[in-house]
């Protein structure tokens, strides 16, 4: 039952590695499959590869593979461009015509009746396992300690990089700061910090520079590429609009209706105030 | 039983497929798992229908040389993506010439 349930997810998930562009989506995918299959483990009476699937498998393993892809950049997506003409049919083909062979060869066997594991697991999968692991299977254990070690070492040789220039020192940063004054006029100080603005103080608005224009440098370059940038000089005008409407309130008499007030309100995009806002923001 | 075999076979020619298509290093790198998990599933499969655990072993061996496998392959491909600011394995054909 478990497994007609799972053996279509199964192959629907493996199908979709071959066609999903992104390789995050394949991972994904491929984790589906991972952890189906130690669902069938479960049924084939194998808990104890069951746990080692889950663990091993789709803990460790499809965790590493979505660390490199992340180190490799996670927008990579597959070219459509073919380097060898018909590949792509000649490997469907190919890939139909092994899986036909493949799946009537299996079908035409007559594999017997089913010993099933009961016998074998009576005192526990795992205890049974670690019997035959440590007697008859024990070189072979051991030489698998060998091999992982070989691939621990070969991971780090492979992802070392030698440092072919010697590390900048503070005292290097600092030096190459000033020059970069004396050369370029560059500031050497910190960069300003953004604007603060009386409705809006956020990263995304820039500081005003005295004379009232935008200072570029005080908001981050990622912003800036997004094109999330805030405009200051439209901030600075909702300062003066607020000033203006302080300043009609003074001149008015404080016991006229306020909606008979010249309707004020704010920037386009910004959302409107009513004089009671700045009346509030007066009380302040 | 026969099912769980077919299963193992239609996966293992999905990966076969996957391995021959793909282009992205670390997709046919998941085909190739994909691949083993499909033989390791025929092994405890066959562990069942014959009523020792030598498959289920196998299995676990299997899954160990997978692991180390997948380590050297990703450190492999990373390597190559730093020379060569590319995953696809059409960029890594310098021995072909």
């Amino acid at each position: 039952m478990t497994f007609w349930i799972l053996a279509p997810i199964m192959v629907v998930a493996a199908l979709g590695i071959l066609f999903v562009r992104k390789a995050v989506h394949a991972a994904l995918l491929l984790a589906v499959v991972m952890i189906s299959l130690a669902f069938l483990y479960a049924v084939l009476d194998a808990p104890f590869l069951f746990a080692v699937q889950i663990i091993v498998y789709t803990g460790a393993i499809l965790m590493l593979f979505l660390f490199v892809m992340m180190l490799i950049g996670v927008d990579a997506t597959d070219s459509v461009v073919e380097t060898i003409r018909g590949q792509r049919a000649m490997a469907v083909v190919l890939g139909l015509l092994f899986g036909t062979t493949l799946v009537l060869g299996v079908s035409q066997v007559t594999l017997g009746t089913v010993v099933g594991l009961d016998e074998a697991n009576a005192g526990g999968n795992v205890p049974a396992i670690a019997n035959i692991l440590f007697s008859r299977y024990v070189f072979a254990f051991e030489a698998t300690s060998a091999l992982l070690i070989t691939a621990a070492l070969g991971a780090m040789v492979l992802a070392h990089r030698e440092r072919l220039t010697p590390k900048a020192t503070q005292a290097d940063l600092a030096a190459q700061r000033i020059r970069d004054f004396a050369e370029h006029g560059k500031h050497p100080g910190p960069l300003p910090s953004p604007g603060v603005y009386a409705r809006h103080n956020a990263v995304d608005t820039p500081a005003l520079l005295p004379d009232g224009t935008a200072a570029e440098s005080s908001v981050s370059r990622v912003l800036a590429a997004r094109g999330t940038v805030r405009s200051a000089p439209a901030m600075a005008d909702d300062i003066d609009d607020v000033r203006r409407q302080i300043a009609g309130f003074e001149a008015q008499d404080p016991t006229t209706d306020p909606a008979a007030m010249p309707e004020t309100s704010g920037k386009a995009g910004a959302p409107a105030h009513t004089t009671e806002d700045v009346r509030k923001d007066v009380d302040q | 039983m026969t099912q769980y075999v077919v299963l193992s076979a239609i996966l293992f020619t999905i990966g076969c497929v996957g391995v021959l298509t793909r282009r992205n290093a670390i997709v046919v790198f998941m085909c190739v798992e994909l691949m083993l998990n499909a033989c390791n599933l025929a092994f405890v499969a066959f562990a069942r229908q014959h009523g020792n655990l030598d498959g289920q072993i196998t299995a676990f061996f299997v899954m160990v040389v997978a692991a180390a496998e997948v380590v050297i392959g990703l450190a492999i491909i990373m390597t190559i993506f730093r020379t060569r600011r590319s995953a696809s394995v059409d960029d890594a054909s310098l021995l072909k010439y």
